[in-house]
């Protein structure tokens, strides 16, 4: 199969402005990001060369605290995001079929090094972490417009994969908003996808249904929960993850300064909401079903 | 006075319901000129009831391109609607196409996006919940113009406005952004009521065991009559039912008048989605299951012994 190198995201020595080489007219301008000189990645042609976001964040499975307006993260169990492992083996996958390479991004503190390490077990073959303290807070625009100058910096993408939404902060938005700062077509919410010559086709889910939606590349997609089984990370691959080439940048390595980062969203308060209170719990000693349909009929719906 | 937007999604010529929740409560907002914006084939005809519940003015277009193609002539339209008119606040409905394009539009207008908000409290200040709904935050935006996205179910829709005053939206839509496109739709089928619209909602979760067993779901919904089947994230990621019928934070929100949760542990994800139910019943196994937190009746004990008993007991009591 054939992967023209040409259809892949360009960066000309004038800036990062994004265009198919093909069709230099149709450059998307690049938003926000300064000329610099670039470390371009030599991918083979007919292989595909794949960035996948990945997020650091409290362990879902233990209860969430606020820390004074933000969720706390200081002290709290991280993992990988599990939604972002669909993202990372969509990667691998498309790796193993067309070949290439599987670079990992991630925003965060310098401990969100373990949820890289993590997808670079599974498979990936690098990383990129991006931490600076003018981005604790953070919100989506903020992320989107980081995560865009580190793609940027590090090399020409076919693809970006994210996952639909974190489990922490499930905004949701973020990988829309990098879609646009890195002027690509996206294809979200995906429940399966197949890359083809120069194209990538996915089953888009929707509210009653699902869309099959199709974009040349290069593009971004996100991946619903179950779009694959994500692999486990054996023992070798494990050890291999320690070796792999980790970048650890800062906003000024990037370019942006912490201007380009000010968040325009502040937490005004935070309240209690009006609990609902348990109400009769009992144990079924045969007579649990008629207890339910006395219930029933006493809501009327019966 | 300042303009509050709300982009309302137009699918097969019918206007999103949490659009139209979203105009009742932006009417009610003080000091603001309330508009809409409807991109796709039947926006015209929608204008009317988005007059209704609110738009003093809806900027229309019904061209294919904003059906056709995810999300980036949908930006690039609204885009520049917004840099002619300078709304103070664009409320969008948190759903597939609207998050989409609310996303890129953060990028393009470089203003802050607020997510999952369930309350408008002014024109700078929205809330969300945390946690499962425990705790409620409050979040001041600042810039223009503010982006929210808004959960659906958070007001209820109600007729109330007037008349709309249409403005044909004739936006050029660039090559470049016609590149993701749709190929096929496919609707789920579906029998019975929606399940955001039924007055009783069953659920099933992991602790069914097997997807053959939502059968008994289905029978008790046909039992009770008039009554939708929902299911848990981990149920519907396993394959056993369509994701049309997850129920949660991702998903959809329903707020029938009882739920009936078979085998659901209560995960967070999914308590945001059914926690407005007026009346609560779970059965599971697990006393220690968090749902049991929140039900009106909770019966601790095995859902697939209980769901054939509660059929015929419902049947005999209909006669």
């Amino acid at each position: 199969m054939e992967w023209p190198t040409t259809r892949r995201l360009h960066r000309d020595d004038s800036g990062y402005s994004a265009c198919y080489c093909k069709h230099p007219k149709r450059a998307v301008s690049a938003q926000l990001l300064k000329a610099e000189t670039l470390a371009r990645t030599t991918i083979e042609e007919g292989s595909l060369n794949i960035a996948v976001c990945v997020k650091h964040i409290p362990d879902p499975n233990l209860p969430g605290e606020l820390d004074g307006e933000r969720l706390k993260r200081e002290g709290v169990q991280g993992v990988l995001d599990p939604g972002d492992e669909f993202g990372v083996e969509a990667g691998l996958q498309l790796k193993e079929a067309h070949g290439g390479e599987v670079t990992l991004f991630s925003m965060g503190p310098a401990v969100a090094l373990e949820a890289v390490r993590r997808g670079l077990s599974m498979g990936a073959d690098k990383g990129v972490l991006v931490s600076d303290d003018a981005l604790a807070g953070a919100d989506a625009l903020t992320t989107a417009r980081v995560l865009a100058a580190a793609i940027r910096k590090a090399g020409d993408f076919d693809l970006v994969i994210a996952g639909v939404e974190s489990t922490d902060g499930y905004t949701g938005t973020m990988p829309s908003t990098l879609a646009e700062f890195l002027g690509l077509p996206q294809l979200t919410y995906a429940k399966s996808l197949e890359g083809a010559e120069e194209t990538i086709k996915v089953t888009r889910q929707t509210a009653d249904g699902y869309h099959v939606v199709a974009s040349p590349l290069p593009a971004l997609i996100t991946v619903t929960a179950g779009v694959n089984e994500p692999r486990y990370a054996s023992f070798k691959g494990i050890m291999a993850a320690k070796k792999k080439p980790v970048e650890q940048w800062s906003l000024g390595d990037l370019e942006l300064s912490a201007e380009d980062v000010t968040v325009n969203q502040s937490v005004a308060g935070v309240g209690v909401a009006e609990e609902r209170k348990a109400g009769e719990v009992i144990e079924d000693d045969g007579t649990g079903a008629a207890r339910i349909a006395d219930f029933l009929k006493e809501a009327k719906v019966i | 006075m300042p303009k509050v937007w709300v982009f309302a999604e137009v699918h097969n010529g019918k206007v999103d319901s949490t659009a139209l929740e979203i105009l009742t409560k932006a009417r009610d907002l003080p000091g603001a000129e309330v508009e809409a914006v409807a991109l796709g084939p039947g926006a015209t005809d929608a204008a009317k009831q988005l007059g209704e519940h609110g738009a003093g003015s809806v900027y229309a277009s019904d061209d294919d391109v904003y059906g056709d193609f995810i999300a980036q002539p949908a930006t690039e339209a609204l885009y520049q609607l917004i840099t002619e008119h300078s709304p103070e606040l664009v409320l969008f409905a948190a759903n597939y196409d609207s998050r989409d394009i609310a996303g890129r539009l953060s990028a393009k207008t470089g203003s802050t996006l607020m997510s999952n908000a369930s309350e408008i409290s002014d024109l700078d200040t929205a809330q969300h919940a945390m946690f499962g709904g425990n705790t409620l935050v409050d979040v001041k935006l600042e810039g223009s113009p503010k982006l929210v996205l808004v959960r659906p179910k958070s007001f209820e829709a109600t007729p109330g406005g007037g008349e709309a005053n249409v403005v044909a939206v004739d936006v050029a839509i660039d090559d470049e952004l016609k590149k993701a496109k749709r190929l096929e739709r496919h609707e789920e089928e579906t029998t019975g009521p929606k399940l955001e619209e039924a007055p009783v909602v069953i659920s099933g979760g992991r602790g069914l065991q097997e997807a053959g067993n939502f059968e008994l779901l289905d029978q008790l919904a046909a039992s009770i009559g008039n009554t939708a089947v929902g299911a848990t994230r981990a149920v519907v990621d396993s394959g056993w039912v369509p994701y049309a019928m997850q129920i949660g934070q991702t998903g959809t929100t329903v707020k029938p008048s009882v739920y009936l949760a078979f085998g659901v542990s209560g995960a967070t994800q999914h308590i945001v989605g059914m926690k407005g139910a007026k009346k609560i019943v779970a059965i599971n196994k697990d006393e220690e299951a968090p749902i049991f937190q929140i039900a009106d009746l909770g019966i601790v004990g095995d859902a697939l012994k209980i769901l054939p008993q509660l059929i015929e007991e419902v049947k005999s009591r209909k006669g």
